[in-house]
């Protein structure tokens, strides 16, 4: 279909493909201009902060994995870390050591499905994974064998890959026996090699040219690439800690969403995930990494959106090496949790999903029972962003087809991997030509 | 031989978390024969492609929480031969039916600055209430390989083989010592639904409920038990209304217990 030059044009999709929930989205263009970009959020509300008041700071990490069935240690890992800094307790060496390496697990698995199976299939032209299999069959194996170990290093540690039952405020119910994670080894070296593979796959890729200014935000960690703690530092100048995090950044309710935007106060949009880390914590990959990436043609920075699925997978290949690193150095802890009496106060938990920061901040009563819950999940901060970069991608490639620019728009969404569970779910394509 | 046509298979979505619908694609092994033994007509999170109903099997996930939703499900049922819910949300109305015990009002000016712009019912209700249901895989998440065997039996026009005993078959069955009788814990087991092979008590921890009740749990003896142990109400009511709140016989024994 020929784009019209003048008046009215609407491009519209209804619920968008391949993202983690339900949503849309409304570009409006009058005379070859986009007048207005608005995602639409359609994900019926859940209300987690309401009802979480009145339960138990233990119920936290239950309820709260509940969220979203991509991403349920980020919630369990962010809500025991806010639990214990209320209750004024750290977990020890080896269980923080444990910690991480779930983390990864899931970093493997949510990267590993979001590169192959949601994203790869836009840049390929295909509808989805199961039509990559039928022409590169063995492609798609590699991605699910990928997937399958992220999932299997999650079920060891977690008890199973959605909802692990096993993490806890003050550590886990039970540790693994050091041989239960040294049979994982094999399967995470041919994992590492795979994710080399994924480098060079990606890379190979066509990217359209669309480097664009953000303000990106992730934690910092001073000896490790940053996945659960840190201090929040951005490439425009904020170095924080987490428990300044309200002071910075504020939430905004918009008609079209039941998710809130996210701003930086005095900034506006900002931009979390893998290449706001990618970005800022360049210095703390692993080596692999940093060579894959280097190989791949990324350099230290990268401001093209698109460009996250090499990102994504350069975060692959530092995983599985880090799990590497963590399942050689693992000895079971003595205790697998240390004993929390609880007391009133305030505390804070930060981070790193697979697709951006979460930040968690609790209030207790002197029972333990949560008096106030806050929850910001990283689809809602990087919204204000995706509508910024549709605003002008649109603007940009406005002579396109109706279709072809409509499958762009989602291919630039996708760049984000939103989970819109998260951020209570949005996405519906919708392009209104004047 | 004639060439016969391929079972139709659509996933839906509800209010919910997106991982029962995940565990499809969690079956890593098993995924790429599924799909060439069905056709994946509708699945969002996996495809753009859509193709149109009826369909042979509908998987829903997801309780009904909008006006929209509660008729969203009528037309998915007129285009199912068969509909499927999984998982706690479609089951029982999943952890978000919480607000069913509180004022909705209230909790979306805790969570909204601007209530007005949120459209919502004021109860989180499973599908059941609204459309006929052909079969419920239970679990907060299903389990991946009783979805599977599900999937198999409705295309093979059989049952599923998914028994609603207890957790506690599953853990005599798995050679567990009990966390109750040996460790004094509280664990749901004996009122909870099998299915996840007693995976919380393999972990040194009580049974948390997540695969809803029983078939005829005794839910009173259960409450009376851990009364005389000296277990108040306030902890009680917690411990039935979770994941599972709405699920009638949780639910009425959570009443039960409020004061």
């Amino acid at each position: 279909m020929k784009a019209k030059t003048s008046k009215t044009r609407t491009i519209k999709v209804d619920y968008l493909a391949r993202v983690e929930g339900e949503g849309g989205l409304i570009v409006k263009i009058k005379d070859n201009k986009v007048t207005d970009v608005k995602f639409k959020i359609f994900e019926p509300p859940r209300f987690f902060e309401a009802f979480m008041r009145g339960r138990d700071y233990s119920e936290a990490p239950d309820i709260t994995a509940r969220i979203c069935g991509i991403c349920p240690v980020a919630y369990q890992m962010s809500s025991s870390h806010a639990m214990e800094d209320a209750l004024g307790v750290t977990v020890d060496k080896q269980i923080r050591a444990l910690r991480r390496l779930l983390y990864c697990g899931e970093w493997i698995e949510s990267h590993a499905l979001h590169v192959y199976m949601l994203h790869a299939p836009d840049f390929l032209g295909f509808q989805d994974a199961i039509q990559i299999a039928q022409k590169f069959p063995d492609v798609v194996k590699r991605a699910l064998e990928l997937k399958k170990i992220g999932n299997e290093l999650m079920t060891i540690i977690g008890g199973r890959e959605i909802h692990p039952i096993n993490p806890k405020v003050g550590g886990f119910y039970r540790v693994p026996y050091e041989h239960e994670l040294r049979g994982m080894i094999d399967k995470l070296k041919w994992a590492l090699e795979a994710s080399l593979e994924t480098v060079k796959l990606t890379s190979t890729l066509t990217f359209p040219d669309f480097e664009q200014d953000y303000e990106y935000v992730s934690l910092r960690h001073p000896d490790e690439y940053p996945i659960t703690e840190g201090r929040l530092v951005s490439n425009k100048g904020l170095d924080i800690s987490i428990q300044e995090y309200e002071k910075h950044f504020q939430e905004e309710h918009v008609e079209h969403a039941n998710a809130l935007h996210s701003v930086h106060v005095g900034s506006g949009p900002y931009h979390v995930g893998p290449l706001a880390r990618y970005n800022l914590n360049y210095d703390k990959l692993t080596p692999k990494a940093k060579k894959a990436a280097k190989d791949a043609g990324l350099g230290k920075t990268c401001f093209n959106p698109f460009k996250s699925i090499i990102v994504r997978s350069v975060e692959l290949v530092f995983a599985c090496e880090e799990s590497i690193r963590l399942v050689e150095e693992y000895k079971k802890p003595e205790k697998p949790f240390i004993d929390i009496k609880p007391k009133a106060g305030t505390g804070y938990g930060c981070t790193e999903a697979p697709r951006g920061i979460l930040y968690h901040r609790y209030k207790l009563a002197d029972d333990g029972s949560i008096l106030d819950a806050k929850i910001v999940p990283p689809t809602s901060q990087n919204q204000k962003t995706i509508e910024k970069d549709l605003f002008n991608y649109v603007s940009k490639n406005i002579e396109l087809s109706e279709d072809k620019l409509t499958w762009q728009c989602e291919q630039a969404i996708r760049n984000y991997d939103p989970c819109i569970s998260c951020a209570t779910h949005f996405l519906k394509l919708h392009i209104e030509r004047e | 031989m004639k060439k016969t046509k391929k079972p139709k298979l659509a996933v839906w979505k509800f209010s919910s978390c997106d991982g029962c619908q995940l565990s499809l694609l969690d079956c890593e092994d098993e995924l790429l024969a599924v799909a060439s033994a069905i056709d994946i007509a509708n699945f969002p999170e996996a495809s753009r492609a859509v193709s149109k109903g009826p369909y042979d099997i509908s998987l829903v996930e997801g309780s009904i929480t909008t006006p929209h939703d509660a008729e969203r499900i009528h037309k998915i049922r007129r285009q199912s031969k068969t509909l499927i819910t999984i998982g706690a949300c479609a089951n029982a109305g999943g952890i978000q039916a919480l607000r069913n015990f509180k004022d909705v009002k209230e909790f979306t000016s805790i969570v909204y600055a601007t209530p007005e712009y949120i459209s919502t019912l004021s109860k989180s209700t499973p599908i059941s209430d609204h459309v006929h249901v052909d079969f419920q895989l239970h679990g907060c998440p299903i389990d991946k390989y009783q979805l599977v065997e599900v999937l198999n039996a409705f295309l093979n026009g059989r049952k599923p083989n998914t028994p609603a005993y207890s957790v506690c078959i599953e853990c005599k069955r798995r050679g567990i010592i009990c966390r109750t009788v040996a460790f004094s814990q509280i664990c749901l087991g004996p009122v909870t639904h099998a299915g996840c092979n007693a995976l919380c008590p393999s972990y040194d921890r009580g049974c948390f409920g997540c695969f809803g009740p029983k078939e005829t749990p005794n839910t009173t003896s259960f409450a009376d038990y851990w009364s005389k142990l000296g277990m108040t109400d306030r902890d009680l009511v917690r411990k039935f209304r979770s994941i599972n709140a709405y699920a009638k016989e949780f639910r009425l024994e959570s009443e039960a217990h409020e004061g």
